[in-house]
């Protein structure tokens, strides 16, 4: 039993975030706004020199061969700074389900992914929408119980604008084929969960680092705005609106890290453990927008402010990879289950 | 990270299990609130120790088994699985005796554990005055050494004192230096409760039984060996002993993950009455989830620990997430309860309601004692988040 990171995770950690903190600045977001696809291959580029885009593809196809535990801190740096780029999309959904499905689609894909000449967008009927097609070069899309492999060049892709305008969202029309159909039955079934465990593991690890990247403004703003004479900061009032997020953030860690464990090592209770991950680290996040606001009073409210960019991501990612109603569903299943292992003692059941 | 318990862990929990198995009483104890339960508690605490099991993480000489704080949770996962008698003793085993072994003097240590850990002495905590509770630094019973530098003379009142009203020992902070303020001036001692000038007044609680008392100090004597730490030091002994490992032997998961394991099982029994208000199933799920999050923060802190980590200022969230946790999961059962909820158990209409009224008056004082809930906030967001004062 360890259930801490080891010191290699824990630096390339810090170097990931010295790097995004440096790079994704919250002026490069806002102009990010302002480009056609809100998104750039130069940063792209310099993800794929870090080794990012390639740590979950296998050594053999040019990727590190890293699991879900090696990256869940490096999604919550990329949630710190709301990084626009669909990195860990790609890094924990496309790239492991491609790992299972044909030889020939691995071959063809994994080594682009690697060194960062392609991008890989999952579409699941859950989310309706797709996150980043606009810049996929695959797409890998849910038909009832089937994956298909399609070109983006076969398909109509339609613009949904996201109250995050760092989310690039679209409805995809296409159609189904034997051609394109790479996976089915249960096969198919076990793949879409898997993808839909991980892009849920995604926004749980995302919403950590937003959730901290709120308390971190909005202590700094409670320390510098002064009213009757004081920090408002000092005021408890202010200070337990911010203590209340501190406790949920602190006690969504655990889940989210267990989780990720649990999907690396194929766990049978990952659904478990993902959905429990979800609803911890959004509910951290949708504390921290709703009472971060709140102590930023009427700036909370402006465009100016950049809470509102963290803010808004926090929104989004509660509602998407599964609303709060799936993923309690999903828990309700196994704890309301006639022969349901819960209690002391059954917490690292494999 | 390697989440998964070895086999040398896996043996530890089978053989806990075979022990309590045998030995947990089949007729609950009385509360140990009542005389009688007071002393079926004492006895069983002598029982545990026999079976080198009254404190699995001290060390062998003194009847423990040198465990690791994963064993120490292993151990708590099957002492509640197993409803085994609380700790009567736990102000003694859990709080100071750790403070002991950092703080005390071979003669103190050599003097106090063994009877500590055998249920011989019982020990009251004396933290708390009339003036001085959130705010324990405003501590005021003084302690004046005589003249020969043998003795110390208590003069002063604590309160809120868990299990003095049957307890032997007392331990807790006084005031040497009557000039000092706040932090500094004071001393921790340790008092015995059968000493000339010490009047024990029970508090009835929420329950009506007296869970603690006033203590009054009318110049007791007790010999300067009784002081632990240096003198003026006693803020620095009392944090010890407020300190995180102490909270994590105190509440550790397993208690409330049994308790969201029963609720589970309440709402199950009474599912078609209990859906008649869909937020109640969805308490159920937030006890199960909220329960096993603070099972994995445990495990990972622990194993942090293990290797040689600290606690950080991240450990006041603790008290805030088990006693909000508590409090909602007895709020849920009431709620799925209804009618009968607020029924003592021995009332005759009173099927099925468990032991269900009796946590929930409980589970009143967790946000409150410790600190208050309200204090640890202002905590958390000074020290772990950096807000100013």
């Amino acid at each position: 039993m360890d259930f801490t990171f080891s010191e290699d995770q824990l630096l390339f950690q810090d170097s990931v975030r010295d790097f995004l903190v440096n790079e994704i600045t919250t002026d490069a977001i806002r102009a990010s706004w302002e480009t056609d696809t809100g998104r750039s291959d130069d940063l792209w580029g310099q993800l794929t020199e870090l080794g990012l885009t390639g740590m979950t593809v296998p050594e053999e196809f040019g990727g590190l061969g890293m699991n879900e535990v090696d990256f869940v801190l490096l999604a919550q740096e990329c949630g710190y700074v709301a990084l626009p780029e669909p990195l860990v999309h790609n890094v924990l959904v496309a790239v492991p389900l491609i790992n299972a499905l044909s030889d020939e689609l691995k071959a063809e894909w994994l080594p682009k992914i690697a060194e960062g000449s392609a991008k890989v967008a999952v579409g699941l009927t859950e989310n309706f929408l797709v996150e980043d097609a606009h810049v996929a070069n695959l797409l890998l899309l849910q038909n009832g119980d089937e994956i298909h492999a399609v070109d983006p060049a076969n398909v109509k892709l339609t613009y949904n604008q996201s109250v995050d305008l760092s989310r690039k969202l679209f409805s995809v029309e296409w159609t189904p084929s034997a051609e394109t159909c790479v996976a089915s039955g249960s096969e198919g079934a076990a793949l879409i969960e898997g993808a839909m465990n991980r892009g849920a593991l995604a926004s749980a690890a995302q919403a950590l680092g937003l959730t901290q990247r709120m308390i971190d403004i909005s202590v700094q703003y409670t320390s510098e705005r002064f009213q009757f004479g004081k920090a408002i900061g000092s005021f408890q009032a202010v200070k337990h609106h911010m203590s209340n997020i501190a406790v949920k953030w602190e006690y969504a860690k655990a889940p989210v890290y267990r989780a990720a464990y649990a999907i690396a090592h194929g766990q049978t209770n990952a659904s478990l453990n993902v959905s429990h991950a979800k609803l911890a680290a959004c509910e951290a996040a949708d504390l921290a927008a709703k009472n971060c606001i709140q102590v930023h009073g009427a700036m909370g409210y402006t465009w100016e402010v950049n809470l509102h960019i963290f803010m808004k991501k926090a929104w989004a990612l509660n509602n998407t990879w599964g609303d709060n109603a799936f993923h309690k569903n999903r828990v309700a299943e196994v704890i309301f289950a006639d022969d349901a292992k819960i209690g002391a003692g059954n917490t690292f059941i494999a | 990270m390697e989440l998964a318990y070895t086999e040398q862990h896996k043996a530890f929990r089978e053989e806990i299990r075979s022990w309590l198995a045998a030995n947990v009483p089949a007729e609950p104890l009385k509360t140990f609130d009542t005389e009688e339960g007071f002393q079926q508690h004492r006895e069983w605490e002598a029982k545990l120790n026999e079976g080198r099991w009254g404190m699995v993480t001290w060390p062998s000489e003194l009847g423990g088994r040198d465990a690791d704080l994963l064993q120490w949770l292993i151990f708590e996962d099957e002492y509640y699985k197993a409803k085994a008698p609380l700790r009567v003793n736990q102000n003694g085993i859990f709080l100071l005796g750790p403070t002991l072994m950092e703080y005390g003097t071979e003669e103190q240590k050599a003097d106090i554990l063994p009877k500590m850990a055998n249920g011989t002495e019982v020990w009251a905590q004396g933290w708390s005055e009339p003036n001085a509770g959130s705010d324990m630094a405003a501590v005021r019973a003084k302690a004046e050494l005589t003249e020969d530098g043998e003795h110390y003379i208590i003069n002063g009142q604590k309160t809120w004192s868990t299990r003095a009203v049957w307890a032997d020992q007392c331990f807790g902070m006084f005031r040497t230096d009557p000039d000092s303020e706040r932090h500094r001036g004071l001393t921790f001692i340790l008092v015995p409760l059968d000493l000339e000038g010490i009047t024990v007044n029970p508090i009835p609680q929420l329950d009506g039984l007296p869970g603690f008392a006033e203590i009054f100090f009318d110049n007791v004597k007790v010999p300067v060996n009784r002081r632990l730490g240096g003198e003026g030091e006693g803020w620095k002994v009392a944090m010890a002993t407020a300190g995180f490992e102490r909270g994590l032997m105190l509440r550790s998961p397993a208690r409330f993950q049994e308790t969201a394991k029963r609720l589970v099982e309440l709402y199950q029994a009474n599912r078609e009455h209990a859906d008649r208000d869909p937020a109640v199933r969805d308490a159920v799920i937030k006890a199960y989830l909220e329960a096993e999050s603070y099972c994995l923060s445990t495990y990972q802190t622990a194993c942090r620990l293990i290797k040689g980590g600290k606690i950080g200022a991240e450990s006041s969230t603790n008290k805030i997430f088990w006693s909000e946790l508590d409090r909602n999961m007895h709020a849920t059962a009431m709620a799925i309860l209804g009618a009968r909820a607020e029924l003592e158990p021995h009332a005759p209409d009173a099927q099925g309601v468990g032991t269900w009224l009796d946590g929930w008056l409980f589970a009143q004082s967790g946000p409150i004692y410790a600190g208050t809930n309200e204090v640890q906030r202002n905590i958390i967001a000074e020290r772990m988040l950096g807000m100013p004062r």
